[in-house]
């Protein structure tokens, strides 16, 4: 965010995001939650659709709360590694509860 | 925090605090941490969100009956209430990076007012669950809530989990920005100093992340 072309280094040069891109991402984010709820009503109709339609509503949210609201869009790359690094724990973690559970030997439970 | 404020010949200029270089290593340090921090929240919220997976994955109907106690329509207003918070979150920071310190005040207490909305909303949805007795893990009586499913408790243990945490993170950001509008007003924040703001804002930014991820998955999929 704070770029610094000149030598003095104690002068900090703000990227600040105009308005009015605040305002379309702002405007799609409200869009985009209408849509989901629009989706919602036609969830018998799209059957095992729903699921993935809502999720990818959600996740085309949250690149747009990452990259403009967060500021990713014009933040280091070390930062945007450090972010993604979560996300790679977390398909790890995912990795290995879901190995343990498919790989479980059934059994009727007596509750 | 040990960064002040100082005026050089009209100018303002951030104070660097002795152990950075300078004010640009300064900014970027604080900024590594905060999505250093970040990176905790999504392991966090995501180990969760795995577990109520699998657990989905293997209990579909008892899930589904869940599900429909949740009122979409409660979620889809408190998502409304956050996405605008973010957004006016979002334009603080421009106004303290252009020294509009009053517009900035005035965004951040919006900021506030609108977490206080989704809490009251949030109380509100609690309470109803309370009152017909949906109650997490063996908290619910399967019988007086007359429960298709013996292990309908796990949903709500799910679901309070969830929510409750994402509560948690509203309260503690809505005082982190309440922390943020006092030092706005004082006049802490300008043009060469505004990485609390941001700081926050990030943090802000990421409880409003996961709700847009939590509504579908409670309200909506179930």
């Amino acid at each position: 965010m704070a770029h610094n072309n000149n030598s003095d280094l104690n002068v900090l040069h703000p990227h600040i995001t105009p308005m009015s891109t605040y305002l379309k991402v702002g405007g799609a984010l409200f869009g985009l939650t209408f849509l989901t709820v629009i989706a919602h009503q036609f969830n018998a109709q799209l059957g095992a659709f729903a699921a993935p339609v809502a999720f990818l509503i959600a996740l085309v949210k949250a690149v747009l709360v990452l990259l403009y609201f967060m500021h990713l869009k014009d933040d280091t790359n070390m930062n945007r590694v450090i972010f993604g690094s979560g996300f790679l724990f977390l398909l790890v973690l995912l990795f290995f509860s879901v190995l343990d559970i498919v790989t479980r030997v059934t059994e009727v439970s007596p509750l | 925090m040990s960064t002040d404020s100082a005026t050089h010949g009209g100018v303002r200029s951030a104070h660097v605090s002795h152990h950075f270089k300078d004010a640009t290593q300064e900014y970027d340090s604080g900024k590594q941490g905060i999505w250093l921090f970040m990176v905790t929240e999504i392991l966090m919220f995501g180990a969760i969100l795995v577990g109520y997976g699998i657990f989905h994955n293997i209990y579909p109907e008892m899930f589904a009956e869940g599900a429909k106690t949740l009122d979409w329509r409660m979620g889809f207003i408190n998502t409304l209430v956050l996405i605008f918070s973010s957004f006016t979150m979002a334009i603080s920071i421009s106004f303290v990076q252009k020294n509009e310190t009053k517009k900035a005040a005035f965004a951040l207490a919006t900021t506030v007012l609108c977490g206080a909305i989704f809490m009251v909303i949030k109380y509100f949805e609690y309470s109803h669950k309370f009152h017909l007795g949906l109650y997490p893990g063996h908290f619910l009586d399967t019988a007086k809530v007359g429960a298709e499913h013996a292990n309908l408790g796990m949903y709500f243990g799910f679901y309070y989990c969830m929510t409750g945490l994402h509560g948690i993170h509203v309260l503690v950001g809505m005082g982190l920005i309440i922390w943020l509008l006092i030092r706005t007003i004082r006049g802490d924040f300008h043009s060469q100093y505004w990485l609390p703001v941001e700081g926050v804002g990030i943090f802000w930014h990421i409880v409003d992340l996961i709700w847009i991820f939590l509504f579908p998955l409670l309200y909506l999929v179930g």
